[in-house]
């Protein structure tokens, strides 16, 4: 799956969780602090589930210890790598 | 043990003591001669008294001015629904309510409502003798009712360590929420110490409530390794500079504790093991998972912790009285032991966790039963029948996944049916379960493998 289809898999389930769950998103960019999104811890977990279940890979399992994402364009190119 | 009221107006010692919330401080001194109840504390003596506030000060407030006045207090976490808490307050006898104030504040049948005044109100506060207060903790349960646990001030805070005199430069945080075991012990270490306390409000953000914190000074945080790990995901945790850090409530994985380790460098990190049923068993703080294999036997003061049948057992002073409900049931054992369900295993020197042995989930901190979700999934006429189970996750430890089988199987062309299905599913989960118990994966499936008992097999992920 190339980068630009991994960020758009990233997106919209961002979105779909934010829906499902009943919260507002913040608008989407590279710089937002993934905190400042909108989503709480729980909806979080559901996003990494999500993920792993569409992409095949969860980053935040990997056997080597990852640097939390801050942003969300660091969040997106965790998963870039991950799933490289 | 002198009553929280008593602990906080007839201290000698200086009093820093405040509950710092989002746009609000409390000193504690304060609720010696004003009252935040919107009544005379001595209008509720004897009763058994719902704490239902949404914000958590309020609760933090009404713990002091009630202890040792009412007969018993029953502290209710926010995020129970009106039906929820009416079902609560039915169980546990109570006739009493606080809330807070608005326009049209939340009653209930047969009960008086309090609601609470945002500032404390200078009034009649003075107090005839404390008599000993039922402190009533709710924790999760199989049906889906929460399981009312009995404690005591003195079995919930009889072994905290004191500082004396009081440390008054101490700063307490906490991301847990109070009305919860973990969140309790913080609160309860900061009041009997003379300490500020630094209360996350409703609504507020993990960044927010960072900022405030650190503006605020905080020395001491406390948090499940969930917490911890999205306060990690968060810009604003670099202005934090903690002398301790206290992980609780959940498994905590090396991982966690090596990042915490190299962001804060000069911090004391612990992980503690306690649960709302057993009280607190020990603290681990050489900086790694698991706990010394020397933990198990007599501990300091009568506390008491056995392997048995590969699960944690704890006999101790902070053990809960009892269930309530229809009188008091035990929560211990026949041997006096409580069993955590906890599996455990000794690697040479070590035990570590490894998973529970009823199937139940741990959800950054909050226990979910399989069985309660998955009677809301058979409750669907066209399931036969599903399983729900754990699927590791680093954010909040675990996340509920469940497998559904349908009357009729689904074949290739039925997919847009077998996604409404799903739909409806997860919608009747979010109508009738706490978000956290909701399935984060739903997945239809042909079948299901039973075990060699005929019973739905269970992985104690």
């Amino acid at each position: 799956m190339d980068a630009v289809s991994i960020r758009d898999t990233v997106l919209s389930v961002f979105r779909k969780v934010a829906a499902d769950q009943g919260r507002t998103l913040a608008p989407l960019s590279d710089e937002l602090p993934l905190l400042k999104c909108g989503l709480d811890s729980l909806c979080f977990a559901i996003v990494v589930a999500s993920l792993e279940d569409s992409l095949n890979v969860d980053p935040f399992n990997a056997d080597e210890w990852v640097d939390f994402p801050v942003t969300l364009g660091e969040f997106i190119k965790l998963y870039d790598r991950t799933a490289a | 043990m002198n009553s929280l009221w008593d602990s906080v107006a007839h201290s000698g010692a200086p009093n820093a003591a405040e509950f710092h919330g989002r746009n609000v401080g409390i000193a504690l001194k304060e609720l010696s001669r004003a009252s935040m109840l919107g009544t005379n504390p001595e209008s509720l003596r004897g009763r058994s008294v719902m704490i239902a506030t949404r914000e958590q000060l309020l609760a933090a407030v009404c713990l002091i001015e009630l202890d040792g006045v009412a007969r018993r207090l029953i502290l209710c976490p926010p995020y129970l629904a009106e039906e929820q808490l009416c079902a609560v307050a039915h169980r546990a006898g109570a006739d009493a309510v606080v809330v807070e104030a608005g326009p049209s504040p939340w009653t209930l049948s047969g009960t008086t409502t309090h609601a609470m005044t945002p500032t404390p109100i200078p009034g009649q506060v003075r107090r005839h003798a404390s008599e000993a207060t039922d402190w009533v903790l709710l924790t999760s349960g199989t049906t889906g009712a929460p399981k009312l646990v009995v404690h005591t001030l003195q079995s919930l805070a009889g072994a905290l360590p004191r500082e004396s005199p009081p440390v008054t430069r101490t700063v307490w945080s906490t991301f847990y929420d109070i009305r919860h075991y973990g969140g309790l012990q913080i609160y309860l270490r900061a009041v009997l110490s003379g300490s500020k306390l630094v209360l996350s409000s409703r609504g507020e953000s993990t960044g927010e409530f960072l900022t405030r914190a650190a503006a605020a000074g905080v020395t001491h945080v406390s948090g499940t390794p969930s917490h911890w790990r999205l306060a990690l995901m968060s810009a604003e945790a670099a202005q934090l500079d903690p002398e301790y850090i206290r992980l609780s409530g959940e498994v905590a994985d090396q991982a966690v504790l090596d990042k915490l380790r190299a962001v804060f460098p000069n911090a004391r990190i612990a992980h503690a093991f306690a649960s709302t049923e057993a009280g607190l068993a020990f603290d681990v703080d050489d900086g790694l998972a698991g706990f010394p294999a020397e933990f198990i036997g007599k501990r300091a003061g009568a506390l008491d912790l056995k392997v048995e049948d590969g699960t944690l057992r704890i006999r101790s002073p902070g053990n809960a009285a009892g269930y309530l409900g229809n009188g008091l049931t035990a929560v211990v054992g026949a041997d006096g032991y409580v069993d955590t369900y906890d599996l455990v295993e000794r690697v040479e020197g070590r035990y570590y966790f490894r998973g529970r042995k009823d199937g139940v989930i741990n959800v950054g901190g909050s226990k979910v039963f399989p069985e309660e979700v998955e009677s809301v999934l058979n409750a669907d006429p066209r399931v036969r029948w599903s399983r729900v189970s754990a699927r590791p996750n680093l954010l909040t430890g675990s996340v509920v996944v469940a497998d559904v089988v349908l009357i009729d199987a689904p074949t290739p062309v039925d997919l847009e049916n077998t996604q409404s299905v799903k739909t409806d599913l997860l919608n009747a989960c979010r109508r009738t379960l706490q978000p956290y118990k909701v399935p984060a994966i739903l997945r239809i499936v042909p079948a299901l493998e039973l075990t060699a008992a005929g019973k739905l097999g269970r992985s104690s992920a």
